[in-house]
């Protein structure tokens, strides 16, 4: 329980997919205008992150390494990961509408996003189980959604001031996403103090 | 060293796995098809994709579902597709188009910055509607444009800018979908049919000598309009004077009398324009003949040579 609960803490703070490995920048930079689209976005990726770990850890431990060909990992990820979003977004359309105007737009924006193929490679690398590997990608969304969530709040803030003009737009963005990577960054080394290891 | 097996098995494997996702998008396509209407698609390719709101559904996907569905929804609801569209949308579900009134989004302000004064200076969040919050505007009229300009930041067309301190429409570019109508927090835009060119440029409802305080160029409520009006199409209303679009037949006679000079007259489509903001009754109302009014958007023939636009 006490790993479980330090996998989530690690995946949420420490090790933040977005503010710390910098992975899935182009939907926390595209996406968080808005606050409603960032947290539909957000729940679309934690989804997305569960199913393709639980579709890629069986793939690699029981088809890729015992043929010995551990490095088509990414090939076949990629295609995995991209065949089971369509198919969900089918199933999606048809039997739960409701759940697919939420998240359905957001979906196929994330069908090969870097977040979601890291999250399911960096669980082979670190070599959790199937359950820890389930846990982390869960935590790893729910830290996407934490990003999302602060950026959006930042952003509107943002846009109401008045700032140099040569700071407009983007320019803006990026750093108020450094200043806010940065304030994770302190995270780092607090999970292992916390559970005393 | 390399051998053969080395590159069989990644490739049988790749193959596989893809073929395998192939075929499992495909089962799934057909089970779980959901039947698209075919006449929706028609319709939506028919309308301009502002996603306005006009028509008064949610946007132009909504508005071509819901025609699909039921052909009794009248197919001229667009309001910047305008005639155009809905005889398209009327081909495509053969029914008859009706009639479709052209409009454009009036500002019932003139309150220039030379003409009005401010009450404060404001330098908080630049949002008409935030601005709106703290003691009803800085401007010393409270009923008039705010000037900070949200209704430009809606517009889909860029039809709508703030000159001078108050919003002034394009005519030409704007297609009278209302979004700055339902943005303005002062509620001064007027969406008007296109015909109507005759307008009042103030939404004053303070009492006489309190607008001669605020705002040069107010309504007073003095009537004179009212009484030279031969059509009953001018009344004033809470100390401001209102024009009914369907009485009015655009002779300018209020304009000349208005002693403000507020009531503004839009030149003719064709005809030269007149000084966009000071009101000169003698150079745009003159040359309203009877015979003219009942189809002031073609071009009298007289005015042909003056068009220049081409």
């Amino acid at each position: 329980m006490k790993e479980m609960l330090m996998i989530i803490m690690a995946a949420v703070l420490a090790n933040n997919y977005v503010l710390v490995r910098f992975l899935g920048i182009c939907p926390f930079l595209g996406v968080s205008k808005k606050l409603d689209s960032a947290v539909g976005m957000s729940f679309a990726v934690i989804f997305v992150m569960v199913l393709a770990t639980a579709a890629t850890w069986p793939i690699q431990r029981l088809l890729l390494d015992p043929n010995g060909i551990g490095y088509m990992q990414t090939t076949v990820f990629i295609l995995v990961i991209a065949a089971l979003v369509q198919l969900i977004e089918t199933f999606m359309k048809k039997s739960l509408p409701a759940l697919h105007k939420s998240l359905g737009i957001y979906l196929p924006l994330i069908t090969t996003n870097c977040a979601v193929l890291g999250v399911c490679t960096l669980n082979i690398d670190e070599g959790y189980n199937f359950i820890q590997s389930l846990v982390n990608s869960f935590g790893s969304g729910v830290g996407f959604l934490l990003a999302m969530f602060l950026f959006a709040g930042v952003r509107s803030k943002i846009e109401e001031n008045d700032y140099p003009e040569s700071f407009k737009g983007v320019a803006s963005t990026l750093v108020a996403a450094s200043i806010l990577s940065v304030s994770f960054m302190g995270f780092s080394g607090m999970i292992d103090n916390i559970f005393g290891m | 060293m390399l051998t053969a097996s080395a590159f069989v098995t990644p490739v049988v494997l790749t193959i596989v796995t893809g073929l395998i996702a192939a075929v499992l998008l495909t089962v799934a396509g057909k089970i779980f098809a959901v039947p698209v209407d075919e006449t929706a698609v028609k319709i939506r390719e028919c309308l301009p994709g502002a996603n306005c709101g006009a028509c008064g559904f949610v946007g132009c996907d909504d508005y071509a579902g819901a025609l699909a569905k039921d052909h009794s929804i009248a197919p001229n609801k667009c309001v910047p597709g305008g005639a155009g569209a809905a005889a398209a949308i009327a081909a495509v579900l053969g029914v008859d188009a009706g009639e479709t009134v052209e409009k454009v989004a009036n500002v019932m302000c003139s309150g220039l910055e030379d003409c009005t004064s401010k009450e404060m200076d404001y330098q908080g969040i630049q949002s008409c509607a935030a601005v709106k919050n703290f003691f009803g505007g800085p401007g010393s009229c409270k009923y008039g444009c705010i000037g900070l300009g949200d209704c430009t930041k809606v517009c889909q067309y860029d039809a709508i800018q703030v000159c001078n301190g108050v919003a002034k429409v394009d005519r030409d570019k704007c297609v009278g979908c209302g979004m700055c109508a339902n943005t303005c927090p002062q509620k001064i835009i007027d969406i008007l049919p296109k015909t109507s060119r005759v307008t009042v440029g103030c939404s004053s409802k303070d009492l006489g000598k309190n607008v001669t305080k605020a705002c040069k160029v107010g309504c007073i409520g003095c009537k004179m309009c009212e009484k030279t009006c031969k059509f009953d199409a001018i009344h004033v209303v809470d100390n401001l004077a209102k024009i009914d679009p369907e009485k009015c037949k655009n002779c300018g006679m209020c304009a000349k009398a208005c002693p403000r000079k507020i009531i503004h007259v839009v030149p003719k489509p064709g005809q030269k324009p007149i000084v966009k903001v000071a009101p000169k009754t003698e150079d745009g109302a003159a040359p309203v003949k009877p015979s003219e009014i009942t189809r002031p958007e073609a071009p009298a023939p007289g005015s042909e040579p003056e068009k220049k636009t081409e």
